[in-house]
């Protein structure tokens, strides 16, 4: 199609600055892990001269890195999988269903997702606190099972509403002949919705292991030394003495690699499932 | 084989009408059952605590009450007078605070909007690379957030950061190395690592909605001698108005809520600059254990978040009706 001479000039200088913003922080990351730490603690150099894979070696022993990381790998594996049933579940019955509070639900779900987390930080904190105390046992407070049970809920109302725009596109007749031959609500559900439904459930579940992967607030109040997760951990790399950049570099890369090529790899329904609901 | 038999038990008269009264007696209590879960969850980890947040916010909840909460003294809206009391020092902090935090939510929404629709865009139109373009800029997106933001502090170290290095050694703009990450420029970095995520957000939501034009439209649009700047105005504007609502409202709500970047760049407490308002809450709680006080400027936030998205839905819903 023909375009406009100042607006071939325009997607050219855009892509250029907004490739070279995104690429930088992108390029130093990937060739700083790969310096020796000498190179990183001088003067800046655009190329790794020295290169080394010394780094990724050494981030293991200088932190218990692989602690903090299977900590990260329970607490986002067992948090998605709860929260992505129970966000079908409940997204199916205000798909499907017109019942009483059906609107007072989906509004005060939606709500909470538009609220500070420090506004649930405190209370929570004291809430496990003090649950704790009336056990006479640490279950909650600075605890996997605290933590899984606060990241369920930071991803279900955006799941919720994505996954009820997504079965609303499903056709009705589909689970409602399945119904008439005397499948029960379940059965329609698992075998007829859900099949049709899977591109959606991916993108729910892609996004809730994102945003708990990726969570800071709670995780910096929550966890202790023994149940800290990847994004607090990360942070050990520096003593009073030292910053060992190089291998906060290559363990972000580590931590990065398989939340950036997952998403990659499913974006495609990420991105229908997000545009889905905001397009309508 | 089960769909088969299915379809032919069906057909037969009067099989279907029980199993469609038994369905309908059920009916009833499935929606119910089917949200109790959900209900369950968002009551334990976001009602009561709501709740109890706004209890705390009228008790004195220091550190010596918070393992033996019961015990804590009733004070009125005393927690609510010191946070307001804007002679007081934590008065006067929080209203910096509080100016802080709209500017920069400011600042990086407009910024990461602009730049997500000038990318969305420049990429809208098919050419060689643009898949691997579209790709590379959802990565700071997909990235753990503390990694990129770990990343960008590496970056605007002063003796061994590449900012420095490149202002200085390659560009010769400056003559001494600066110090990004305290005093005023702890504000600017603290907005541009912010909009470096934020961006390829708005890229991501708004290139999805530009997929819904159909190419007809530009087509006819051409034909009828709109050059491509008028298509866009026209058209492609005007089709993600439903798209900008939203992710207009999205990235505020974010913005303004945000803790990650100031944590992540400058610890707990970060430097006055840069002191947004989430950050400033959770520094006044835990490094001073004052519950009652964070509890109550938590609370005013929130009334302050419900009072301008209110009006925010309500004027734009209003104009789409009009419109």
């Amino acid at each position: 199609m023909h375009e406009q001479r100042s607006f071939k000039v325009f997607r050219w200088v855009t892509i250029i600055f907004l490739g070279a913003f995104t690429l930088v922080p992108l390029y130093v990351m990937v060739t700083s892990a790969l310096k020796p730490l000498g190179d990183v603690q001088g003067a800046f150099h655009w190329w790794p001269t020295h290169p080394t894979l010394r780094p990724f070696v050494d981030i293991w022993s200088t932190v218990p890195l692989a602690r903090y990381f299977v900590n990260s790998l329970i607490v986002c594996t067992v948090s998605t999988v709860l929260s992505v049933v129970i966000a079908i579940f409940a997204a199916y019955a205000v798909s499907r269903y017109r019942f009483r509070g059906r609107r007072l639900f989906t509004g005060t779900v939606l709500s909470t997702q538009m609220f500070p987390g420090i506004l649930f930080l405190l209370p929570l904190f004291l809430i496990f606190v003090n649950i704790d105390k009336t056990l006479g046992f640490t279950l909650l407070y600075q605890t996997r099972v605290g933590l899984t049970i606060t990241y369920m809920t930071f991803s279900l109302p955006f799941s919720i509403w994505m996954l009820a725009s997504y079965l609303d596109g499903i056709p009705r007749d589909l689970d409602e002949a399945a119904r008439v031959d005397g499948t029960s609500a379940m059965g329609a559900l698992f075998r007829i919705v859900l099949p049709a439904a899977r591109p959606g459930v991916i993108a729910v579940a892609v996004y809730s292991f994102m945003t708990s992967w990726g969570e800071i607030l709670f995780a910096s109040q929550m966890t202790n030394d023994s149940t800290k997760t990847l994004s607090i951990g990360l942070q050990s790399y520096s003593t009073q003495i030292n910053v060992y950049w190089n291998q906060v570099m290559a363990a972000s890369l580590v931590v990065s690699v398989p939340v950036v090529i997952g998403f990659l790899l499913l974006q495609k329904y990420l991105v229908a499932g997000l545009t889905s609901g905001a397009v309508k | 084989m089960t769909l088969t038999t299915r379809a032919e038990a069906s057909q037969k008269p009067g099989t279907g009408r029980p199993a469609r009264r038994r369905s309908l007696s059920w009916g009833r209590a499935t929606p119910f059952l089917l949200v109790v879960p959900a209900v369950l969850l968002e009551l334990i980890i976001h009602i009561i605590p709501m709740l109890v947040g706004v209890w705390m916010s009228f008790v004195e909840l220091t550190q010596f009450f918070i393992a033996n909460w019961s015990a804590a003294p009733f004070v009125g809206f005393g927690n609510y007078g010191i946070a307001l009391d804007f002679s007081g020092s934590i008065g006067k902090s929080l209203v910096h605070s509080f100016l802080i935090t709209c500017l920069y939510t400011v600042i990086v929404v407009a910024v990461a909007w602009a730049f997500g629709m000038a990318g969305a865009l420049a990429l809208q139109r098919r050419f060689r690379g643009q898949g691997t373009l579209r790709t590379l800029f959802l990565v700071p997106y997909s990235l753990p957030i503390y990694a990129g933001i770990i990343t960008w502090s590496f970056m605007l170290q002063r003796d061994n950061g590449l900012v420095n290095h490149v202002l200085l050694d390659n560009l010769h703009v400056i003559d001494t190395p600066t110090f990004w990450l305290i005093g005023n420029n702890a504000f600017t970095s603290m907005a541009v690592v912010n909009i470096w995520r934020a961006w390829t957000f708005a890229f991501l939501m708004l290139m999805a909605g530009m997929q819904s034009v159909p190419d007809e439209l530009y087509q006819a649009a051409a034909v009828d001698g709109a050059g491509t700047w008028k298509q866009v105005r026209y058209i492609t504007l005007g089709v993600l108005k439903p798209v900008n609502v939203v992710l207009v409202l999205m990235l505020f709500l974010w913005t303004f809520n945000d803790f990650n970047t100031p944590f992540v760049l400058f610890g707990p407490t970060p430097p006055p600059s840069a002191d947004i308002i989430s950050i400033h809450i959770f520094s006044n709680s835990f490094v001073n254990w004052n519950f009652g006080l964070g509890a109550a400027m938590s609370v005013l936030l929130l009334l302050l978040l419900l009072v301008v998205t209110g009006i925010y839905l309500l004027v734009t819903s209003r104009r789409s009706r009009r419109a």
